[in-house]
């Protein structure tokens, strides 16, 4: 499997991270070395076997709804790189 | 004082023949005086403190085996007050709101916090060179890794720099380090101890676990960190165990399972005659060997790198530089906010494992990647359940060579990958693995890996127990730190 330049940096910006155009190349190299590792997988057959997303095929357990948890706003707050009046700022989204 | 066990120190606290804040002062000296890179922070004043509480209940006649004793946890693990960065630059401001279950745990039995360990970023990694604080060194020998990704915790444990240490194991980031630094390193059975607080990776991969000289020391530091937590979603409600209750237990008669899979080309012939070395010992013990199958073995780590991207491209998605974590300067935009944020937060291996997610995860390659990597699993899982039919534990090598050089894989991300061979299947099917020192290579030691059933956890520490009783590969130090 072999990655483009292109699907790179499709991916980058599908997961939010920016790539300096310099590292793209290095990126693309090893991406597409662990999508050839990966592809492995196809050397057997598992039309048959049901998917397993736990260990020990558990459930999540249920609760009663009750709030069990202060609010910390302020605490939480401390820890953003900017806050105004309770509320974390980011650069404006509508014009 | 370093080379005392747990039980021994206790004993001193006990009878009063040093206190805490003595033994804590010793410690942190030792920390101090050490050039591993195995901490990120220090947490002198925190430790005088809780040591100096610890002495006075010792003084009321507080009977906790670990009062007073110091540990160190993997800067994984979220701690009121002092730094958590999870090895990354990502959060190297973050100081956590609140403590994880463990190290809450740790502290209600009256235990004292050296530090906070390095580790390999975001705890992916298998040499601790991803690191955003720099590598650590193998105390055996500073020009190799000391593995990963809990190399901070083994290598502090290793250089008797803190008594014993919290870790984590995804893939087999204790087991692994503990054998590259010859140490004792288990991997509870999935949801034995709480993931609350501890900072997710994949996270039906993730478990912590205890590191420590022995069976016996580990056996007593699974004892605080085990437990049902209402607050881990994934926890399980397994009855609390005394795990030190079946130590000394005979092992005649065991039933050890050899997979051939883990003796094949990739094992350093010489790392295979250490253990042909310790299963005599074993058999001389009582035990007996059956050679056994695990078929899919080869397919693991395959299915590992794309279930540990994807889940780990969903958790790091919280790191959007708004709430805490790095932020850029300046952003134009709120997609220059996200996007570059995360570009100067994440190193390297995050962003090629949150890519190589995202890629898995996207339309159109869901099924083709995630769904048939699930597929697997439950074959691997199979797997082992059809051998525990056979067998009571199977037994491998816990990594095929001992500890590789500094730099050596760092630019083959697929070689480094192929470190953790033998342990990740452990992970995916979510058994408990136990990983204790069994000689040396060259003056570099060998780990030998011991696999159970689900909640094996007290009968692994007893065979692992009565294999220490019998040679005294765990007792030997680096010779820069005896």
């Amino acid at each position: 499997m072999s990655l483009s330049i292109e699907s790179v940096e499709k991916i980058a910006n599908l997961a939010r991270i920016s790539l300096s155009k310099q590292d793209i190349p290095l990126y693309t190299h090893h991406l597409s070395d662990i999508l050839s590792f990966v592809d492995q997988m196809n050397s057997v057959d598992t039309s048959d076997i049901i998917p397993m997303a736990h260990p020990l095929d558990a459930v999540a357990w249920l609760r009663a709804d009750v709030v069990s948890e202060t609010n910390q706003r302020d605490h939480f707050q401390t820890l953003a790189p900017q806050v105004d009046a309770g509320l974390y700022v980011v650069p404006k989204v509508i014009e | 004082m370093h080379n005392k066990t747990l039980v021994e120190l206790s004993q001193a606290l006990h009878q009063h023949e040093c206190s805490s804040v003595e033994l804590t002062r010793y410690f942190l000296e030792r920390i101090n005086n050490a050039q591993l890179n195995s901490f990120i922070t220090v947490a002198t004043d925190i430790a005088l403190a809780q040591a100096q509480v610890a002495d006075d209940r010792l003084a009321q006649g507080d009977t906790g085996v670990l009062t007073g004793i110091p540990l160190a946890h993997k800067d994984l693990f979220c701690t009121l007050g002092v730094k958590t960065s999870c090895g990354s630059k990502m959060l190297d401001n973050f100081i956590a709101p609140y403590n994880a279950t463990v190290v809450e745990k740790c502290h209600a039995a009256g235990m004292v916090m050296l530090g906070k360990t390095n580790m390999d970023e975001f705890a992916m990694g298998s040499s601790n060179e991803t690191s955003f604080y720099g590598p650590v060194k193998n105390p055996w020998d500073i020009q190799t890794v000391p593995g990963g990704s809990s190399g901070g915790s083994a290598t502090a444990v290793a250089a008797r720099l803190s008594p014993v240490a919290t870790a984590t194991d995804t893939g087999g980031s204790i087991r692994q380090p503990a054998a590259l630094c010859g140490i004792t390193g288990l991997k509870p059975t999935y949801g034995l101890v709480s993931r609350y607080g501890m900072i997710a990776f994949a996270s039906s991969l993730d478990q912590g676990g205890p590191m420590g000289q022995s069976a016996e020391d580990v056996a007593l530091l699974l004892n605080v960190m085990a437990g049902f937590d209402k607050r881990d979603s994934t926890s399980v409600n397994h009855p609390q165990e005394d795990y030190s209750t079946h130590l000394a237990d005979s092992i005649s008669g065991l039933k050890i399972g050899l997979p051939k899979e883990f003796f094949g080309t990739g094992l350093n012939a010489n790392v295979g005659k250490v253990l042909e070395t310790a299963l005599s010992e074993l058999e001389q013990a009582g035990a007996t060997l059956h050679d056994i199958h695990l078929p899919n073995t080869h397919l693991a780590v395959p299915a590992y790198y794309i279930i540990a991207p994807a889940e780990c491209s969903s958790n790091l998605s919280r790191y959007d530089g708004v709430r805490f974590g790095h932020r850029c300067e300046n952003p134009e935009d709120l997609l220059d906010l996200y996007t570059r944020s995360r570009g100067e937060g994440f190193g390297a291996e995050v962003k090629r494992r949150i890519m190589i997610g995202t890629y898995a995860l996207s339309a159109g390659y869901y099924d083709a990647y995630y769904l048939k990597a699930q597929q697997i699993r439950r074959l691997i899982r199979n797997d082992f359940t059809d051998a525990f039919k056979e067998v009571d534990v199977i037994l491998g090598p816990t990594s095929p060579t001992t500890a590789f050089k500094i730099g050596e894989k760092i630019d083959d991300p697929v070689s480094m990958y192929l470190s953790d061979i033998n342990t990740i299947s452990v992970n995916l099917a979510g058994l408990p693995g136990l990983s204790i020192p069994a000689g040396f290579v060259n003056h570099l030691p060998v780990g030998l890996h011991l696999i159970g059933n689900y909640f094996s956890e007290a009968r692994l520490l007893n065979i692992a127990h009565q294999y220490q009783q019998r040679t005294d590969w765990h007792r030997q130090i680096p010779p820069d730190f005896v």
